[in-house]
């Protein structure tokens, strides 16, 4: 018994490790290879999440909704809609440089959340939505359930990851990788920066909305407060620092890595004094804090640094 | 090929192009000479796109590009180096040259993810080239280095091969020579003149040293405090009271001493 709960508690640290890693590869894609500021992490997610979650759902009246679509749909439409969201802040914002653009993501990213949770005929507002199905959920239920959604979370995060690696490993990621470091002479070589940047921003945003759709069917449960800028964009942002920003690997490893020390330190938190743990959440940052500190004092581009990708004619 | 039409550049309260008209002719290797700050750089900043103009035209082969963006004067056949490195720092020395070259189907996101032998025999092309061009400026032992890693005169090395790899109609060339070896410098000359007059690409550079200078052009254009103060061969200049005048004696530079 003691073993069967140790690895279904495995189990869920990896489903959420994964969907962690997905928003790594995101920002990966965004900031490692493209430079781009995204502070508006949360709020892709919560499009993305809501998105899914009302395609999915049975129909409502709580609700937009729902459309009791298939979840491959609900996450398709979550991509989709993240996308255009994506491209309607790039459209304003990618112009700006770096900390602006931090600054206009994230003010954007707060406004989505907040209408989020305010519109509440498309949302149910703080009440949140519920009976949200998981993929497969007809042919599977009680504990397997969870491993059959593993599968289909890391299913996700290996295609994501090709994709990944394609951009990365293409004239497109060097010419993008190109503007990362130095824009003057990029525009200079003819490289149109604007088109690169909302492209990039589109593509990283997308996929941000995915992961979103995949909690929202993870938890079958969402409400506003799932979609925590503190749980979504700071520890996304940590992880990739961590693992190593501009390597897709690294990002899954971040992603994982440090999700998993997140999940074990709630285990001390839970143990401490009881007016101590009212203030779990923020010891627990301070840890996460601590714990980059200290990676990036010992590797300072990440565990697995950037690395520029083989030639495939070379002989 | 370029022609400036009384150009003026305001930087602040500073006018750093003071109604400057000149032309760079096809074919040609045009120096641009003038002492420091007379506002050679910024010259090339406005023919480039890089810097806007506060008045004037700017034309490429007979057409007004004053409106244009660099990247699109660049796709037009324009190119150039800086005159302080301007590096893609992480990128190897490889990559940076591979990156400047246009790569039309490699550089299209839906091709990069679904179509992947689109763009085989055009970035097979690109390393070719720039395989042959990292051997040319002899970085070759340093062709996997980051750029950032390099020192002074490679990193202007690289510039150099960025514009190389762009197939240019021009290529405008900011102090290419300072920090880079006399021998290697004496064989980038040879190149220059080679690639004018087998294949007619034109150049201009801004250079200090007036030796260079009468190596390479047929023809010098000497700016000084904003202004084109005369053009003319190298000699006819040297012999000009007003440039003189303007590196060794006049106004500021006096005043100081
Ligand atoms: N971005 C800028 N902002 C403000 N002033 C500038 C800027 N760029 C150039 N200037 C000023 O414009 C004038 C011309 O500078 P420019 O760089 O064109 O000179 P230059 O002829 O290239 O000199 P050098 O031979 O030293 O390179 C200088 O007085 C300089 O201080
Ligand atoms: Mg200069």
């Amino acid at each position: 018994m003691e073993l069967t709960g140790l690895f279904f508690y495995l189990v869920s640290i990896l489903i959420a490790g994964g969907i962690y890693a997905l928003l790594c590869l995101a920002l990966n894609i965004q900031w490692g290879m493209g430079g781009l500021f995204n502070a508006g992490i949360a709020g892709f997610f919560a499009v993305g999440a809501y998105t899914s979650a009302i395609l999915t759902t049975e129909m409502s009246t709580k609700h937009l909704g729902g459309f009791g679509m298939p979840v491959v749909v609900g996450l398709i439409g979550a991509g989709v809609l993240a996308g255009l969201m994506g491209w309607a802040v790039a459209r304003i914002c990618v112009r700006l440089k770096s900390d602006y653009l931090a600054m206009a993501s994230i003010g954007i990213a707060e406004i989505m959340r907040l209408v989020i949770v305010n519109e509440s005929w498309a949302t149910n507002g703080s009440l949140g939505l519920a009976g949200i199905p998981r993929p497969f959920g007809e042919f599977v239920s009680g504990r397997s359930a969870d491993l059959v959604f593993l599968a289909y979370v890391w299913a996700v995060v290996l295609i994501v990851y090709l994709v990944a690696m394609r951009l990365y490993d293409s004239p497109w990621g060097r010419s993008l990788r190109a503007i990362r470091d130095n824009e003057v002479s990029a525009d200079a070589a003819g490289k149109n920066i604007e088109k690169f940047r909302v492209q990039t921003f589109v593509i990283g945003c997308a996929f941000m909305g995915v992961a979103g759709g995949l909690s929202a069917h993870y938890f079958r449960f969402l409400s506003p407060s799932a979609t925590d800028p503190l749980l979504v964009t700071f520890l996304t942002w940590v992880m990739l620092m961590a693992g190593g920003s501009g390597n897709n690997r690294g990002a899954i490893v971040g992603g994982l890595g440090i999700w998993t020390l997140w999940s074990v330190t709630e285990i001390f938190v839970n143990r401490l004094p009881p007016e101590w743990v009212t203030r779990s959440s923020y010891i627990r940052m301070l840890l996460v804090g601590l714990l980059l500190q200290f990676v990036l004092q010992k590797f300072r581009a990440g565990i697995i640094p950037e690395k520029s990708p083989p030639i495939r004619f070379r002989e | 090929m370029i022609r400036l039409e009384s150009i003026c550049v305001d930087f602040g309260g500073l006018r750093a192009i003071d109604h400057a008209s000149f032309e760079v002719e096809a074919g040609r290797i045009t120096g641009l000479i003038g002492p420091n700050g007379a506002g050679k750089t910024t010259a090339f900043n406005v023919i480039a796109g890089a810097v806007r103009p506060s008045a004037g035209r700017v034309l490429f082969d007979g057409k007004d590009i004053t409106g244009l963006k660099p990247y699109q004067r660049a796709q037009r056949g324009l190119a150039r180096t800086f005159q302080i490195p301007h590096e893609f720092t992480r990128l190897t020395v490889l990559e940076n040259l591979m990156a400047a070259a246009s790569a039309p189907e490699g550089e299209n996101v839906f091709n990069v993810v679904f179509r992947r032998g689109s763009f085989d025999a055009e970035e097979r092309a690109i390393y070719d080239r720039a395989r042959e061009t990292v051997r040319f400026l002899e970085l070759e032992h340093v062709i996997d280095v980051p750029a950032g890693n390099l020192s002074g005169g490679q990193k202007k090395l690289v510039e150099l091969g960025r514009a190389l790899m762009r197939d240019p109609k021009i290529i405008l060339l900011d102090e290419i020579g300072a920090g880079i070896n006399r021998t290697l410098l004496g064989k980038l000359a040879d190149k220059i003149k080679l690639l004018n007059t087998e294949q007619g690409l034109t150049f201009c550079l801004i250079e200090h040293d007036l030796d260079y200078v009468s190596r390479l052009c047929d023809h010098v254009l000497v700016m000084a405090q904003g202004q084109l103060l005369t053009e003319g061969t190298v000699d006819q200049v040297r012999n000009d009271e007003r440039v003189i005048e303007a590196y060794f004696g006049g106004g500021k530079y006096e005043a100081q001493a």
